[in-house]
């Protein structure tokens, strides 16, 4: 254990990237991530690396797309409004295949939104927010000592993979002070990068590209970019099973309304309630296995998980997580849904409250606050249609390992 | 014995290009590969290719090369020499991706005076999507979008760019050149070694603008095409140097100014 | 217990340093803590507040919307923060500015002329730290010894040497905090 000191999350995450080796970054102010851009003009230089504030988001991710293909860890950061400009070079990124980390501190939207967090831009993260056929590993940390850990393994899964790395966090978890211990980040130091462009010296040139007019060949680079993303979705799933052994209501959440979800499983433990909690780390790859367990067979049968009865998916968007919930889920439990928008962050009163009835008096649930909704199971025969749809929309198994299957 | 007094430039891969007949692009890539190799920096060289006719660009310079997305060359070169400052660091852009859709790339490129080199090639028009207006397109200029001509009341004026960034204190030597003819193609020759001089020495921001011909669309042969350039292009877009750092300290000198200009 | 702790003010009166120490401190006694500064064009209106929670356990959400502990410091922060505080929490107000009378009576209100002593004691600069010592001896959200031993953390080097004045702004709101809660122990 190191020293508790209390820092910001943007200061965290901005003093994590460059004990992770970032020596390149670019960024562009926009509220509420200014500390980050602010901290690596201080510190950058010192580190023997460079800032850059860009002229734009747009000129941010292309110099950082410049940097990381001269084989620098390099990072940009933005909020919600500043990564939609980002989205091109994202999608640039991940088809030359760049490793790269971009940390964004949502905040409201759409449009110019509000300055107030929120969690809009959770599909445009886990789904691929730029053109083309693209995964981009997505983290969703809810503590600032989780957003140091992850912005550490952010720049590793990015070198490992060759792959874009998205740091999804939150206004309130940007401007929130905690205490954070920076020894528990575990530095891993970046790989050797033979690809990148550092000049053709005695070898042939590197190219760093993105374009195959021939239909043939990039289609070839497509399915090898697939089959780098089912090993992704087997090796890098990051998650946390809160009382999963025997819950019977399941709160999911990320980022700032885990906190709550979480405050929330541990009052009603004290009042002896089976609560429970997934709280995936990883938005993409999505932690599917951790529902899988608990919702693999009926109430009637034997052994751990089927004793789960329903989920509870809190978020401050319209219910973007909720998607992948329903698709891990596949209708064989309902699924209660809890969403405040604009910039309001739920109530922890009713979060405790709405999952307090879930667990007594689930026929009362249907809070007046809030956006809320009831995915109902289905029966039984229409589960094994949406289990066999889900399967096949997660391509798990299909084509992973062999990358043959589709073929 | 014989002594070889010319052949492909070192920093050319030798593949043929895809370009059209009468096109000048290929004398532009051979005065940037031989410049390069007259420095004898090609091993420490990226070039950034953009998007328009040029796109293949990384498949003929025998260097390593990144391809950037539409008008974001200057961010990416930024990029790769903040991160090298030792490399030598060219973008080579087209009108539509420089003057159109990239501006502040390189308007702010140049601004910070970053010590990279751009190759401009300004032929007025958009090539690779089939001859649509340009920044550059000159008033009266018939293109797909402005049939009849261009009228500057419908669309506008031609981005004189080098006359813009060459009023930038970042910007150490900015000229324009053409290379329509033998005399043009030597002094093109000269101003593009001038630029990368102006990088390896950490002057500043350089640019070279070159004027050139788009026949196929433009609907010429190559011949009418480098005699409508020399007519029309060169009155509208003059030749010259718009900044050029020695020039400027020969003058402090002559004053006898203590102060250094600083790129 | 937890305690979720407000205070608001103007740009200048310490505001967001005052939210900070109380972070500190209370990390520094072990506890859970978080700090999360209002930002935005609301503060270049010139208003400022910030809200830290305090728990023996976990810090769920770092924001409230009924805060336990509630420090006013201008007229503005009064009018807008007296109707969230929580029933049962408490109101720490500056009378040195605040004219307006608290009407909530399901609270404890605490009256202090802030600026007023903060003057007494050397320096009008303090006045906020009377008011956290006020909230930190009637709460016991944190030790009186390990809130004056945060302050070099919280003050920039250049104002260490008004570490004195301000330590005796802590004990002297602190002591105001303490009777207040023997007077409020009696009521019940």
């Amino acid at each position: 254990m190191g020293e508790l000191i209390l820092m910001k999350g943007n200061e965290a995450v901005a003093e994590a990237a460059i004990m992770a080796g970032c020596r390149f970054f670019a960024g562009y102010p926009i509220t509420p991530q200014n500390e980050i851009p602010e901290y690596m003009a201080k510190r950058m230089f010192a580190a023997g690396g460079t800032f850059v504030q860009a002229e734009s988001e747009i000129a941010a991710i292309n110099m950082v797309y410049g940097a990381a293909g001269a084989g620098a860890r390099a990072m940009t950061s933005s909020s919600s409004p500043g990564i939609s400009l980002k989205q091109e070079g994202i999608s640039y990124l991940a088809g030359s295949e760049l490793p790269a980390v971009i940390c964004n501190m949502q905040r409201a939207g759409p449009g110019l939104g509000g300055i107030q967090s929120a969690q809009g831009d959770y599909f445009q993260a886990t789904k691929g927010g730029g053109h083309g056929d693209y995964r981009m590993v997505t983290f969703g940390p809810s503590t600032v000592q989780e957003l140091v850990e992850v912005c550490v393994d952010a720049f590793d899964i990015a070198d490992r993979y060759r792959n874009p790395v998205m740091i999804l966090g939150d206004a309130v978890l940007g401007q929130m002070m905690e205490p954070v211990d920076l020894d528990q980040a575990k530095v891993k130091p970046a790989p050797a990068k033979p690809w990148a462009t550092t000049g053709a010296k005695g070898r042939k040139p590197n190219i760093i590209n993105s374009l195959y007019l021939q239909p043939e060949v990039c289609e070839k680079m497509d399915y090898h970019l697939q089959e780098k993303y089912r090993e992704i979705e087997k090796n890098e799933v990051r998650v946390e099973e809160v009382y999963l052994d025997d819950a019977e209501v399941v709160g999911v959440a990320y980022g700032t309304p885990a906190r709550l979800v979480r405050a929330a499983v541990e009052k009603l433990r004290d009042a002896g309630l089976k609560a429970g909690m997934i709280r995936p780390i990883t938005l993409w790859p999505f932690p599917s296995a951790s529902f899988e367990k608990v919702v693999a067979g009926t109430a009637a049968e034997a052994g751990t998980g089927n004793r789960v009865k329903s989920f509870f998916v809190v978020e401050m968007s319209s219910g973007q997580l909720l998607e992948d919930v329903r698709l891990a889920v596949a209708g064989r439990r309902p699924i209660y849904f809890h969403g405040r928008m604009g910039g309001m962050l739920p109530e922890p009163e009713v979060v405790l409250a709405e999952m307090r009835r879930l667990l007594t008096d689930p026929a009362a649930v249907g809070g007046e606050y809030g956006l809320n909704y009831v995915v109902p199971a289905l029966k039984p025969e229409a589960v094994a249609v949406a289990v066999a749809g889900a399967v096949h929309a997660r391509g798990a198994g299909d084509m992973g390992g062999t990358g043959g299957g589709a073929r | 014995m014989s002594t070889r007094i010319f052949g492909r430039p070192e920093s050319l891969a030798t593949i043929n290009f895809h370009y059209c007949p009468g096109c000048t692009h290929g004398i532009i890539h051979r005065l940037v590969a031989e410049a390069i190799d007259e420095f004898g920096v090609r091993e420490k060289t990226v070039g950034i290719a953009p998007v328009g006719c040029a796109v293949l660009a990384y498949n003929y310079f025998n260097l390593d090369m990144q391809e950037a997305s539409h008008g974001r060359a200057p961010a990416v070169a930024t990029g790769i020499k903040r991160v090298m400052p030792d490399s030598v660091v060219f973008a080579y852009q087209g009108d539509g991706d420089l003057a159109s859709i990239g501006t502040a790339e390189i308007v702010h490129a140049a601004g910070r005076g970053e010590k990279i080199t751009v190759i401009f090639v300004n032929n007025a028009i958009y090539g690779m999507t089939g001859g649509q207006m340009a920044p550059t397109t000159l008033i009266g200029q018939e293109t797909t979008t402005t049939p009849g001509g261009r009228d500057p009341a419908k669309s506008g004026f031609p981005i004189p760019i080098s006359e813009m960034l060459g009023k930038l204190p970042g910007a150490a030597y900015i000229s324009r050149v053409s290379v329509s003819s033998p005399t043009h193609v030597a002094r093109a020759k000269a101003a593009i070694k001038k630029a990368f001089q102006t990088q390896i020495e950490g002057r500043g921001f350089s640019m070279v603008e070159v004027l050139s011909t788009c026949p196929t669309n433009w609907g010429m042969t190559p011949r009418q095409a480098i005699e409508w350039l020399e007519k029309n292009m060169i009155p509208a877009f003059p030749l010259g140097e718009l900044r050029n750092w020695e020039k400027e300290q020969g003058q402090e000198k002559a004053q006898g100014s203590q102060v250094e200009v600083k790129h | 217990m937890d305690h979720e702790i407000m205070m608001a003010g103007f740009g200048g009166q310490g505001i967001m340093s005052i939210g900070q120490l109380l972070t500190y401190a209370a990390m520094r006694e072990g506890k859970k803590v978080s700090y999360v500064p209002a930002y935005g064009p609301e503060m270049r209106g010139g208003t400022a507040n910030c809200t830290v929670i305090v728990s023996d356990r976990y810090v769920g959400s770092p924001l409230t919307s009924a805060p336990t502990g509630m420090i006013v410091m201008s007229p503005e922060s009064m009018a807008k923060f007296q109707p969230v505080v929580r029933r049962g929490g408490c109101l720490v107000v500056n009378t040195s500015l605040i004219d307006e009378k608290a009407s909530r009576r399901d609270i404890e209100v605490i009256e202090v002329p802030a600026n007023k002593l903060a003057t007494e004691l050397g320096s009008d600069r303090v006045a906020s730290m009377v008011a956290l010592g006020v909230l930190a001896g009637y709460t016991g959200a944190v030790g009186i010894d390990h809130l004056a031993a945060s302050l070099k953390k919280v003050l920039p080097s250049h104002r260490h040497n008004l570490i004195p004045v301000n330590e005796k702004a802590l004990e002297a709101g602190a002591a105001i905090g303490r009777e207040a809660r023997e007077r409020a122990a009696v009521k019940v």
